[in-house]
């Protein structure tokens, strides 16, 4: 069980754990948060990782793009434990890290907000945030009882959510499932972010949503890099990706092609590279 | 450490759309499906006694109390096994194969009766457990892992009771001694397997609501997939409400033994249906994840004053197995409707 919760985020292992959103750190001198270096997978004679390498900085947004099959999802799944790569190495505040299981990549600091969100729908908004990670009373009721801070769950949540900017939320207690699919999406999120503590992945976050909506959870990703998480973003709608990403990372044919920024290059020319018609620029390191 | 900036008054009331009696309805189901059974319960105990006012007499409802103990019991273990999307068809064959187990031990091989009691327990965990395992590493549904479990373990029932009665005069008093009055209010008793009973209704009802494996447990049944996602080791869980069901059959072997004055290898078929009866009368979902243990207590009350109160009504006996068929199927109807709940 976790420790007890002192706002937004969750778990910090203090002010250091937490890169300063924005901040110039010169390009050479900041190293990635989280970095693939030649991720290998093979199933059978399908190479779904020809050469995965990505890195992601401190307090940025870095979408990742490709055409459907180009890998970008076994690559993302190496990244949060859903997949063991056969070769290469990832690398966490520069440290190698091995995931098993999703759950070990969480236990590092890496969350992950699934394209089905994995809510429970009948569980009600607190009680779907510390899903897995309830927290007990102290003392005897706890230990022993193994009773668990509904009390305090739910004070965490509403901050959470509140602090997410979903003020129409009235009633914490309210089941997921009488939520719509922009409000599920942010109990997703901020489930992600008050949990996660070096990195947010978000599997194509807007793909079920309405216009109003998917701008809502647009700004909710942009609050959680100001917060200081870098976020990896997996998504189609280039639009969506080029409003808020700072980096994007082209996958194709299971490799890195380049990496652009929405100033660099055009919508039209990030599809161009992403499906061959355009060959890939040099990458951009950092830009934050 | 971000400050908490927002004033809860700004927040907007959200929009609502326009709210129609039935729709109240729905939502007040859905939000409290306790509800429904509760009303029910209410409506038939206040029909029975207009009927037949002896229905309310003290004497009477200790009857009814006495007559659903068993089910109650091991319908709770069902309500566990429901709750996570599954079903336990092997339920009566657990119990009696343990209450066997337990005579057996007791008057054939002249075991002491607590040790012979725990031996039950244990036998009704081990084929819970079983269970459990055949539906969470060897990965069968429920159905059809219990289908076959109810053959094999009536089937071992035969083998170990030989089909012989083992009568209470016969065992170590303790053996029976659910079936003891354990204190009277009036001409109101209640026996010693009622308060086992109700005792682990509280115990269940507190480690669904209020600890962490009650919330697993929801969302295991509510969505197997999400929960696995969010980090639950579902396997684990299911495992461990087979387990815990099992424990539970076993006391409730105990229980029946009391109720009968006896350990008999002919009965425990019915207790199957029955049990499942009492959990979805009781407004726990077939579909797992909704539902409370509370409401299969009310469902197995409702059950056993249907019966009780159309037999002080003099309806012929044949009519309780059409008015308690009725029943689950409104019941399940309505179970369909609240959970379309609105969007």
């Amino acid at each position: 069980m976790n420790s007890t919760p002192a706002g937004r985020p969750l778990e910090t292992s203090g002010p250091a754990a937490r890169s300063t959103p924005g901040a110039d750190h010169g390009t050479a001198a900041v190293p990635p948060v989280l970095q693939a270096e030649g991720l290998v997978k093979r199933y059978g004679a399908v190479t779904a990782i020809a050469e995965g390498d990505l890195e992601l900085y401190p307090g940025e947004i870095l979408a990742v793009i490709g055409d459907n099959g180009a890998g970008k999802t076994s690559l993302i799944k190496a990244l949060c434990g859903a997949l063991v790569p056969d070769a290469g190495r990832i690398l966490l505040d520069g440290r190698p890290v091995t995931f098993r299981t999703p759950m070990d990549a969480r236990r590092a600091g890496i969350e992950t907000v699934y394209q089905s969100l994995a809510v429970a729908p009948g569980l009600d908004i607190a009680e779907n945030l510390f899903l897995g990670r309830e927290q007990r009373r102290p003392g005897f009721l706890g230990s022993v009882l193994r009773l668990l801070d509904k009390q305090d769950m739910r004070t965490v949540a509403r901050r959470q959510m509140r602090e997410l900017g979903i003020a129409t939320l009235q009633d914490i207690g309210q089941a997921v499932e009488s939520l719509s699919g922009g409000q599920r999406q942010a109990v997703a999120v901020a489930r992600a972010s008050a949990f996660g503590s070096k990195v947010v992945i978000l599997d194509e976050p807007t793909a079920a949503l309405g216009v109003k909506e998917s701008d809502r959870v647009l700004q909710m990703i942009r609050d959680v890099r100001d917060w200081g998480l870098p976020v990896i973003l997996i998504s189609h709608n280039m639009p969506h990706v080029f409003d808020i990403a700072d980096r994007i990372h082209i996958h194709r044919l299971g490799r890195r092609a380049t990496v652009i920024t929405p100033e660099s290059h055009s919508m039209a020319e990030a599809v161009a590279i992403m499906t061959g018609a355009m060959p890939p620029p040099e990458p951009v390191s950092r830009v934050r | 450490m971000a400050t908490d900036t927002a004033d809860p008054s700004t927040s907007e009331p959200p929009p609502t759309a326009p709210v129609t009696p039935g729709r109240r309805l729905q939502n007040l189901l859905h939000a409290n499906p306790i509800v429904g059974p509760l009303a029910v319960l209410a409506l038939a105990i206040l029909a029975f006694s207009l009927v037949n006012p002896r229905f309310l007499a003290a004497a009477n409802l200790g009857l009814v109390l006495q007559q659903v103990t068993v089910i109650a019991t091991l319908a709770l273990g069902q309500t566990l096994v429901i709750l996570t999307a599954g079903i336990d068809l092997a339920v009566g064959a657990i119990a009696v194969f343990a209450s066997m187990l337990m005579a057996g031990a007791a008057h054939t091989l002249g075991v002491p009766g607590p040790v012979a009691l725990i031996l039950g327990i244990l036998a009704g965990t081990a084929m819970g457990a079983f269970n459990g395992w055949l539906v969470t590493v060897v990965r069968l549904p429920p159905f059809i892992v219990t289908l076959g479990t109810l053959s094999v373990f009536f089937s071992l029932n035969a083998v170990v009771s030989h089909g012989e009665t083992i009568r209470g005069a016969e065992m170590p008093p303790i053996m029976t001694a659910t079936g003891d009055t354990a204190f009277r209010i009036g001409a109101f008793g209640v026996t010693w397997g009622s308060l086992i009973m109700l005792a682990l209704f509280v115990v269940f009802s507190y480690s669904l609501s209020s600890t962490a494996w009650g919330r697993h447990v929801y969302a295991t049944g509510d969505d197997l997939e999400a929960a696995r996602l969010a980090g639950i080791r579902t396997g684990r869980v299911l495992l461990s409400v087979y387990l815990v069901a099992g424990v539970i059959y076993g006391i409730g072997a105990w229980v029946l033994m009391g109720r009968l004055a006896a350990a008999s290898p002919n009965i425990g078929a019915e207790y199957n249906l029955n049990s499942i009866t009492a959990v979805v009368i009781g407004g726990t979902s077939l579909f797992g994840g909704r539902g409370l243990v509370v409401g299969t207590l009310v469902g197995a009350l409702i059950v056993g004053v249907f019966q009780n109160g159309l037999q002080l009504a003099g309806v012929d006996v044949v009519w309780q197995g059409t008015a308690i068929g009725l029943l689950v199927l409104v019941a399940v109807a309505v179970d369909q409707r609240i959970r379309k709940v609105k969007r």
